[in-house]
């Protein structure tokens, strides 16, 4: 059976967060959305069944907060939420990540993004952010990022329960380790390369002593993806839906 | 029913923001004044410092192109999967809008400061972000009740003139249906002079009355203004009601892309009054 680039991405993401209790999923995130579902799916099919909470901006039924969008940054304040995603215009080797813009002097950048939304605040309380970024390129992965939003882990007196433990891309998965500021490399989607990922990346980053290639999903998986789980974050992600799973859409 | 609490407009209510106003306005997900947004740019209204609870979308872009923009205070513009904010983006480029970039949190906290008439909130997290390099209104302190050395960020405050919120429907006395979107609350009660509120319909009836509704409603107290205007969130999304209308997005972004195009938009969707006159 063939495995499509999201369906590999959406299931790498499930196997990080099935250890959760509470998974929070922001805007424009329908791969981490599907990632978080299955895992879900996963969880409740465990003996015994075992809830996984979501909580998926700009859905109604996956989502269960009744104070307003302000609870979900309570929720992390509390230690409510396990994980959440972050991407970013730019990202570097020490963690940092860019949503603000890129080029030009700030605020007349050449480039603008959307904003910050709320990752100046999550990165530093949700304790298990996965960075994610479909582009893998220099353009992306970058020495130094043009404007930090929210700040890696560095050694700061600052409040900091939280923060990334690992950045997934279209080639990769890299770990991210707090203590040396430095990512690694993991394992490779099969079908690349460690060179590739090398020639593709701005920034410096350590290598595991045995990198394996990403964990395929097995047809279990697959059938759960591509029916209940497309049709389940068609609500709140149409068009991706009607791109990608178009018989679920 | 008596209605005297009822405006007869958007127009009438737009009529009530005067230039220089400080308006509150809510993310795409709730309900977006879409409509009081067409009536301030019929109006043309001036210098308005928009701040986005907590971030914007389209509401923002059109007042931003409208030239009704002088500061700008959010978390985000963003049109998630409906496309580009054009003119958002020209506009910062051109240099004619202040900037003031922000995160969600910080600006929920800070609205929720101004609820309480507290002259500022402090908040974890951000330090270390450029945001606060750019953010002179931010402050780090120690938090005074903490052992050792505990950075922690003040934020002032944000106390509104106006909120402006579309809502599914209001009550005979004016109290607003607003279920759980509770930010619409905050954002009303922290406003100075309260919520100017578009809704679908009124009915006959009296939220306060059952549980089941009263804690989901906006008090006509928190209410500056309020008038019908069907289809209110128009092309913006009202949940439960309608969903975003796509194609209309499309030709937006078609047309948003240059300063004429979006002149052109404006006379078709924004000023058809105008043109009828003519």
């Amino acid at each position: 059976m063939t495995v499509s680039r999201q369906e590999l991405l959406i299931h790498t993401i499930a196997r990080l967060l099935l250890p959760c209790r509470s998974v929070a999923v922001g805007a424009s995130s329908p791969i981490p959305g599907a990632g978080a579902l299955l895992a879900r799916h996963w969880a409740a099919a465990e003996t015994p069944s075992r809830r996984l909470f979501l909580t998926i901006l700009g859905s109604r039924h996956l989502n269960s907060m009744t104070s307003g969008g302000v609870e979900l940054f309570d929720m992390a304040a509390q230690g409510r939420v396990d994980a959440f995603f972050l991407g970013g215009g730019q990202i570097d080797g020490e963690a940092n990540i860019n949503l603000v813009g890129t080029g030009g002097h700030y605020p007349q950048n050449t480039v603008r993004w959307p904003g910050s939304f709320g990752s100046a605040y999550l990165y530093f309380l949700v304790p298990r952010v996965i960075l994610f970024r479909e582009e893998h390129t220099r353009r992306v992965m970058v020495p130094k990022v043009d404007f930090i939003s929210a700040p890696g882990p560095r050694p700061d007196p600052v409040y900091r329960p939280g923060g990334p433990i690992g950045l997934l891309t279209n080639l990769c998965w890299f770990s991210f380790d707090k203590a040396r500021r430095r990512f690694v490399l993991e394992t490779v989607h099969p079908g690349h390369t460690v060179e590739e990922v090398r020639d593709n990346t701005g920034f410096d980053f350590d290598v595991a002593d045995a990198v394996q290639p990403t964990a395929l999903p097995d047809a279990a998986a697959l059938e759960a993806i591509r029916g209940p789980i497309a049709r389940e974050i068609a609500e709140a992600y149409p068009r991706f839906v009607a791109q990608v799973f178009p018989d679920a859409a | 029913m008596s209605q005297d609490w009822l405006n007869g407009s958007a127009d009438e209510l737009a009529a009530l923001v005067p230039d220089g106003a400080r308006i509150a306005v809510p993310h795409d997900g709730l309900g977006v004044a879409m409509e009081t947004t067409r009536a301030l740019i019929r109006r043309g209204v001036r210098d308005l410092h928009l701040v986005c609870v907590p971030v914007s979308g389209l509401q923002a872009d059109l007042l931003i192109g409208a030239g009704c923009v002088r500061t700008l205070e959010t978390s985000a513009i963003s049109f998630g999967e409906y496309g580009t904010p054009h003119r958002f983006q020209a506009a910062l480029k051109a240099g004619r809008i202040r900037m003031m970039d922000a995160t969600c949190p910080a600006i929920h906290a800070a609205i929720e400061a101004g609820r309480k008439n507290i002259p500022f909130i402090p908040l974890r997290g951000i330090i270390g972000s450029d945001l606060l390099v750019h953010r002179a209104d931010w402050k780090v302190i120690d938090n005074p009740f903490a052992e050792g050395h505990d950075p922690i960020v003040l934020l002032p405050a944000i106390r509104p003139d106006f909120a402006l919120i579309h809502a599914p429907y209001a009550d005979r006395a004016g109290n607003i249906f607003i279920g759980r979107e509770r930010d619409l609350a905050t954002m009303a009660q922290a406003a100075l002079r309260g919520a100017l509120v578009t809704v679908e319909e009124v009915r006959d009836v009296d939220l306060l009355a059952s549980e089941e509704t009263a804690a989901g409603t906006l008090p006509a107290l928190y209410v500056a203004g309020a008038a019908v205007a069907a289809r209110g969130a128009w092309p913006v999304g009202l949940p439960g009601r309608y969903e975003v209308d796509e194609a209309h997005f499309r030709r937006y972004g078609e047309l948003a892309r240059s300063a004429d195009g979006f002149a052109l938009y404006l006379d078709e969707f924004v000023h058809p009054r105008r043109q009828a006159a003519e």
